[in-house]
């Protein structure tokens, strides 16, 4: 499992994916105790804020009216990072993203870089890039630190280690950081990471972070942690890199005064992130000289140009939708096959992907809309799923077995003579299936009496994907069109 | 500039039709009902800040201006901090019981060989427990307060709100000035989501409600 690459183009289907995951009981038991921990210190809160609503619609707004108006705050975000001292880079993929990154390291001399924990980083597999240009990335965030030192891959947005539990991570520790004695509280493993990085923040001169937002009208870039290995990062260094989905800027100084509150009630359950860190350019005397945003298209315009699919990028990547997901909390990150997993995952990733790969994922949700009820910017998720299985089914042509299930079922639905046809045979189809010696729960028949209904608990061949986990009310015997006719006969 | 640049700007005008002319109306429509004034009275916040910056486990202390020194000096005591790190403007009446150093230029590793670090703050927020710090007056460059292990930190009463609104709104004027803000030390929750207070940051945090 440890070494699934997350990357949609190579990683098995999330059904495939899922079963082995599902196999796994320690994984789930960790993941289960985690997304419940998260889920209730988020519940709290959110209850606690009378205004929850009024800022989730607020939130939701500004997020819908930067997207609608992109090109006017990323060209306000580059003049004014630039006049404040900075360097705006573009990169439309994942290559040259990486090109750029490496390129400014190389300028600055690196042959290490340190890291704050960033998606946009993992999503254009940055550390591999870097790799193989001879540049070393150390990851600073405990969890980050956790999956890189494992050699594991992410699993959750915010806490991506969340599927280790605290004696794996000893394990791991005591195996990477060749220590010969470490205790098993988290304080001691905490204690363990600080040792191992602080050596690496005094020295490193270059690093590398994402970014939560950019904030076009100061040139500002804002970046939320707790463990303060961000503010070492963004504070001591000589160069900054900073990648950044295009998608991730803010009109103004003032909209923080919403994202700040919805985003740490949502990611973590607390009521704000122990450190914001909030800078705009380059400040004389006060962190890195050489500042470098480079901002990611990577398909994020053509997930602008889908009117429905468009609604994906006001995305805070808080994760609350991982955690309340009953999928998510089953299967874990990984069997997503992507960096972004859980509700927000299926469908970013496969418009990220422009709908080339992992489209097994629009079909990775029950449609509960537990996702939708928790998301801060109000990302209408079980609409976007039932958009992108669309496009899923279109894409396959009519040929596909959804397209034409569907259009023989319009074809039955069309006629009442076709529909009594199928009736019948459904009928006679199920006879070796349907079991009548079983009762309706909630619906219980006089005894003696047969209901005239059953239940199917087994169907053959594609159909079977239903009763696998459920049992399917029999057909009636009787329809109560033929009840009603035969009462007027 | 590049044409990745023009390329990418280009596939957003022909997805979105926004322009800088409908960005301004498009903006002011956008609702804000949330709550943005104070509710509370000042005692009330606070009480309410002490109580969330104890809850984020921060040590919370009130003193008046003739008290300060010697508060100081109990804490440096108490927390065994001999030399302590101070930007060159903090108040010379304040600092009392170590060994004050003001920061010029040191690098990280002289930063890193200090006891402490003692600083005022722009403002706190009581709704969050979250204090708010620039490089403005007293608060010094953010290498300071971060690579020292202690952070004793003196907030004056007038610059407590209430709600995060009014702070962020307080913050305005000075946009565009290294700002961090803080809610207690450094902490992770990376393991079980157990939260642990301390990894890189200060891992010990007084504060200072400073009165008239």
């Amino acid at each position: 499992m440890s070494e699934t690459e997350l990357d949609p183009r190579v990683a098995p289907s999330f059904p495939k994916a899922a079963k082995a995951s599902l196999r796994d009981a320690q994984l789930r038991a960790n993941v289960r105790r985690a997304t419940d921990t998260i889920q209730a210190k988020r519940h709290k809160l959110v209850e606690e804020k009378k205004d929850w609503q009024e800022l989730r619609e607020s939130a939701r707004q500004i997020r819908a009216h930067v997207l609608e108006h992109l090109r006017v705050y990323l060209e306000e975000f580059e003049r004014n990072f630039t006049r404040a001292g900075g360097h705006v880079h573009w990169a439309r993929n994942d290559r040259e993203a990486q090109e750029i990154v490496v390129a400014i390291a190389k300028e600055a001399g690196a042959d290490e870089v340190i890291k704050i924990k960033s998606m946009t980083t993992e999503e254009i597999h940055l550390n591999d890039a870097l790799e193989a240009a001879g540049i070393h990335a150390y990851e600073t965030d405990l969890a980050e630190l956790i999956i890189q030192l494992g050699h594991d891959r992410p699993s959750h947005i915010v806490v991506p280690a969340l599927h280790k539990n605290r004696a794996q991570i000893r394990e791991i520790f005591l195996r990477e950081m060749h220590l010969t004695e470490l205790g098993e509280n988290p304080a001691d493993l905490a204690e363990a990471a600080r040792k191992f990085l602080r050596e690496k923040f005094l020295r490193v001169q270059t690093a590398v972070s994402g970014a939560n937002f950019l904030i076009a009208e100061t040139g500002g870039v804002c970046i939320v942690e707790s463990e303060g290995n961000g503010r070492m990062c963004l504070t001591l260094p000589e160069t900054l890199i900073s990648v950044v989905g295009i998608e991730k800027v803010i009109p103004r100084f003032a909209d923080l005064e919403v994202f700040l509150q919805v985003l740490a009630r949502s990611a973590t359950g607390e009521r704000m992130n122990p450190y914001n860190s909030i800078w705009s350019g380059v400040t004389p005397g006060d962190g890195p000289r050489n500042m470098h945003v480079v901002l990611l298209d990577n398909a994020r315009t053509a997930v602008l140009a889908d009117s429905e699919g468009r609604q994906t990028l006001q995305c805070i990547r808080c994760a609350a939708c991982l955690n309340a997901c009953p999928v998510y909390r089953q299967t874990g990150g990984h069997a997503y096959g992507s960096v972004y997993a859980g509700p927000i995952g299926a469908i970013l990733t496969p418009q990220l992907m422009e709908m080339q790969h992992g489209e097994s994922l629009p079909y990775a949700s029950s449609l509960c809309g537990a996702c939708y009820e928790v998301c801060p910017v109000k990302i209408n998720i079980p609409e976007v799923l039932i958009h992108l299985r669309n496009k899923v089914v279109a894409q396959k042509g009519w040929y596909a077995p959804e397209a034409l299930a569907m259009k023989a079922m319009a074809s039955v639905f069309r006629s009442e003579r076709r529909f009594r046809a199928a009736q019948r045979l459904a009928r006679m189809a199920q006879l070796p299936l349907a079991r009548r010696d079983l009762p309706i729960v909630g619906q219980d028949a006089p005894t003696g009496q047969d209901s005239g209904s059953g239940w199917v608990k087994w169907l053959p061949g594609i159909f079977g994907g239903w009763t696998q986990t459920r049992d399917l009310r029999a057909i009636p015997r009787e329809s109560f069109r033929e009840w009603w006719e035969s009462r007027l006969t | 500039m590049s044409s990745a640049r023009e390329e990418i700007l280009a596939r957003i005008r022909q997805a979105c039709s926004g322009d800088a002319e409908s960005a301004a109306a498009s903006y002011a429509e956008i609702t804000r009902q949330y709550q943005q004034a104070a509710k509370l009275s000042r005692e009330e916040i606070l009480g309410l800040l002490t109580e969330r910056l104890i809850e984020y486990d921060a040590h919370v202390y009130r003193a008046r201006e003739t008290e300060i020194a010697a508060l100081c000096r109990e804490l440096f005591a108490r927390r065994g901090a001999k030399r302590i790190v101070v930007p060159g403007d903090l108040p010379g009446a304040w600092q009392s019981g170590a060994e004050f150093v003001a920061d010029e230029d040191l690098d990280a590793r002289e930063l890193d060989r200090f006891d402490g670090v003692m600083t005022a703050a722009t403002l706190a927020i009581a709704e969050t427990g979250t204090i708010v710090l620039q490089n403005a007056h007293a608060q010094g460059r953010r290498a300071i307060s971060l690579v020292p292990d202690y952070h004793l930190c003196v907030v004056r009463e007038q610059d407590v709100v209430e709600t995060v609104v009014e702070g962020m709104r307080l913050l305005e004027a000075t946009r565009h000035l290294p700002t961090t803000l803080f809610s207690g030390p450094s902490a992770t929750a990376d393991i079980e989501m157990t939260r642990i207070k301390g990894v890189h940051g200060p891992r010990f945090v007084d504060i200072v409600i400073l009165g008239a």
